[in-house]
């Protein structure tokens, strides 16, 4: 008997002429919970990977939204970020599934995410480096795990834990946005022991891409390492 | 966070790899070999009160406890806490979590855990609601001397009257408060059991008693918690649930979810769990293991119910455990039959957006009658597609289920009338009273509506001696079994109730 991954029902197996020619691997998501995922596909955003459909034209110029131009426009992080893909929308059934694996720790749902995660890796950026976006070391120890690790390690291939992380700031809510950023700047640091990226791809893995802050502190941080290029994978937008 | 076992006074002790020189081979802590807990000595030791306090009958995990782990080891060195094992492995395919007891292979999971720096930490997937527990995470115990409750004398301020039924009863449960074992205390629906239990309570409380009373269901506890409060009045009372703030749960008296006795460990000294049928009771198995480990080996287990499983009634028939019987409502009237009416394809109806004529004239039979009425439907789907419908006729009238958001504000306003008619999946059956109250059922013949679950809807209806009688209506397409048990059920009852007066 097979169960949900997440809501732990029972898995009713429907045998599809698919299943037969193995042409579809089966969600370990139940059909309920796989329907309430809302996969990212068609027009989307070519920098942050949002779906075209989910904001009014107004807010884009051709295929960019207007976010990602804002980014784009800000002199130290211009050009930091190649694209990111995202797999959901951020929705309150991913919502949920996220919160159920980073705050109560239920790590295994992490491989619910394998196929898709997998898929996007080859498709667009095959053979990049693989970095996870680090936790701090307080955060960590609490958690157990690092679940942006934890998703890197659906991939299977080898990643590389490139960067640290200072702490963990606190709500950043009340300050400007160029306060905000500046701080951000000093999210991250570089591991004292990597190689130099001179001419590497680079591929960042987290769970979410929110306002896209982290992602760029990130990817800022390997961009003056040397790295050629920094992209991202995210589970929600 | 990894572990050694060194020497110390000459017996193997466990201790924290940041307390001894690096050179020692420090593993993770279920990989340690068994160890003991140093003996605790009178003379020696002072004992650490708040510690005492709050750990007294609970098993823990160290980053439950607010103090060092330094302190922790030290009460351990002095004999007072024990470091005990979370996850057991008994085969390759077979682990148990000794916190909720949960041995379902698909229910563990492993990882490379950052605590315990090994690659296959295994963790417990069925009790993530109180924090995770990996297999490298010990459980804390108190061993040192049990905290010392008070003895509460005079706690009973409740100045309501008995019926004579409910005081034999009443009287009976007290002379069995500290005997021990197991006790079955059956009683119709709305026979009164609450105030059954009040002297019961305040007996074990001049003991120096600890008691909880667990229900299945949350709702019940917040409608048993002012009650018991205004009963109780100068004792502390905590009221342990889903979403409650951190309470006093050392408190003597403690209503809980069943749920909630997960974090006891021999605690209890009476320990009375409500509605032992209901869902998801007695679905789970890991729930009886709970009541088992909360309760003291030598402690009063007492079983509520209105509908005992057939196990339970065997047991008690076969004199394998005490039983109180209360076959009477407290208002001395019998308990309403169902009537039953059968209402076609319903589902169908449903479908094409149209409800069944039977149950259209009985709403509108309801609405002019001014009385408010529950209407219960097997699923949530059933009930997004039915309340449109409904709405249509009155819009007052609202649907609620478990995971509904609204709930509370819901039942809070058919609570105060100003919601006539509500419609329900399973979730109200139980622990509401509201007078003047009639209780149909759409689709009473599927199958979540079990015989017990039936009993229970019938016995909404009626509950108040203003209001003794109350309609009960089954709608349905083709009558089960389980319909049928429950009117014989109650007929029987009656019977019983009719040779007490
Ligand atoms: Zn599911
Ligand atoms: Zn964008
Ligand atoms: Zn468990
Ligand atoms: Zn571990």
């Amino acid at each position: 008997m097979k169960r949900c991954l997440f809501c732990h029902e029972t898995l009713v197996e429907e045998v599809s002429w698919n299943d037969c020619f193995g042409l579809r691997k089966r969600s370990l998501f139940c059909d309920t919970c796989y329907k309430g995922l809302e996969e990212i596909s068609g027009e989307r955003c070519d920098g942050c990977g949002r779906k075209h459909s989910l904001f009014p034209e107004q807010y884009r110029q051709n295929m960019t939204c207007l976010d990602c131009i804002k980014w784009e426009g800000n002199a130290l992080y211009s050009q930091v970020l190649q694209r990111n893909i995202s797999l959901y929308v951020y929705n309150e059934t991913l919502k949920a599934i996220i919160a159920k694996m980073k705050y109560r720790g239920d790590a295994e749902l992490a491989k619910g995410f394998q196929q898709k995660l997998q898929q996007v890796y080859t498709t667009f950026f095959h053979g990049y480096a693989v970095v996870p976006i680090p936790l701090s070391e307080e955060r960590h120890y609490e958690r157990g795990f690092n679940q942006a690790e934890l998703l890197a390690q659906q991939l299977n291939v080898p990643y590389e834990n490139w960067l640290t992380r200072q702490r963990h700031e606190n709500k950043q809510s009340k300050k400007t946005r160029s306060e905000r950023l500046k701080i951000n700047q000093h999210t991250f640091l570089l591991h004292s022991e990597v190689p130099p990226l001179t001419g590497t791809h680079c591929v960042l893995i987290d769970d979410v891409y929110t306002t896209g802050a982290t992602i760029r502190a990130a990817a800022l941080i390997l961009k003056q390492a040397g790295a050629l290029s920094v992209s991202s994978i995210t589970i929600g937008r | 966070m990894r572990y050694v076992l060194c020497e110390r006074k000459g017996q193997i002790e466990f201790a924290p790899d940041s307390s001894v020189p690096h050179d020692e081979q420090a593993v993770a802590f279920h990989q340690l070999p068994p160890f003991t807990t140093p003996p605790y000595c009178p003379q020696t030791t002072a004992i650490h009160a708040e510690l005492q306090r709050v750990l007294s009958g609970k098993q823990l995990l160290l980053s439950e406890l607010p103090y060092s782990l330094q302190t922790l080891h030290e009460q351990y060195q002095r004999g007072c806490i024990a470091f005990e094992q979370s996850i057991r492995q008994h085969g390759p395919r077979h682990f148990q979590c000794l916190r909720c007891g949960n041995e379902q292979f698909l229910l563990f999971a492993k990882l490379t855990c950052f605590q315990c720096k090994e690659h296959d930490c295994v963790y417990c997937r069925k009790c993530l609601m109180m924090g995770r527990v990996a297999q490298c995470m010990p459980l804390l115990r108190w061993i040192g001397p049990p905290f010392p409750y008070p003895s509460i004398k005079q706690a009973l301020q409740w100045q309501g009257k008995l019926t004579p039924a409910q005081q034999k009863a009443s009287d009976h449960l007290r002379s069995l408060v500290s005997t021990g074992g197991e006790l079955l205390l059956w009683a119709v629906c709305g026979a009164g059991k609450t105030e059954v239990l009040f002297s019961g309570i305040a007996r074990a409380l001049e003991l120096q008693q600890r008691i909880c009373l667990a229900s299945p269901r949350k709702d019940v506890i917040l409608e048993l918690l002012p009650r018991f409060q205004a009963a109780f009045p100068t004792v502390t009372i905590a009221g342990l649930y889903g979403g409650c703030k951190a309470q006093e749960e050392n408190a003597q008296l403690i209503l809980a979810t069943t749920h909630q006795l997960f974090r006891f460990k021999e605690a209890f000294d009476l320990l009375i769990i409500d509605e032992v049928d209901a869902f998801p009771y007695s679905y789970d198995e890991t729930l009886e293991k709970a009541v088992y480990k909360a309760k003291k080996q030598a402690a009063l287990l007492v079983y509520l119910s209105a509908t005992p499983s057939r196990a339970l009634q065997r047991k008690a028939e076969q004199k394998k455990m005490n039983a109180i019987y209360i076959p009477l409502r407290y208002h001395g009237h019998p308990l309403p039959l169902p009537r039953f009416q059968w209402c076609g394809h319903w589902k169908r109806l449903l479908y094409k957006k149209k409800l069944p004529k039977p149950l259209q004239h009985w709403l509108i039979k309801q609405l002019e009658s001014g009385r408010q009425a529950f209407l219960f439907v097997p699923s949530v789907t059933v009930l997004q597609e039915i309340v449109p419908l409904l709405k249509s006729i009155d819009s007052t009238i609202e649907g609620v289920f478990a995971e509904d958001p609204h709930r509370h504000e819901k039942v809070m306003a058919f609570r105060n009338g100003a919601i006539k008619v509500i419609v329900t999946t399973t979730i109200l059956e139980r622990g509401v009273t509201i007078p003047f109250t009639d209780v149909a059922v759409l689709g009473a013949e599927e199958k979540i509506f079990c015989e017990s679950a039936l009993v229970q809807i019938a016995g909404r209806a009626g509950r108040s001696s203003e209001d003794p009688s109350g309609d009960v209506c089954f709608f349905h397409y083709g009558k089960s079994n389980a319909m049928q048990s429950a009117q014989y059920h109650l007929i029987k009852m009656n019977q019983r109730g009719r040779h007490l007066t």
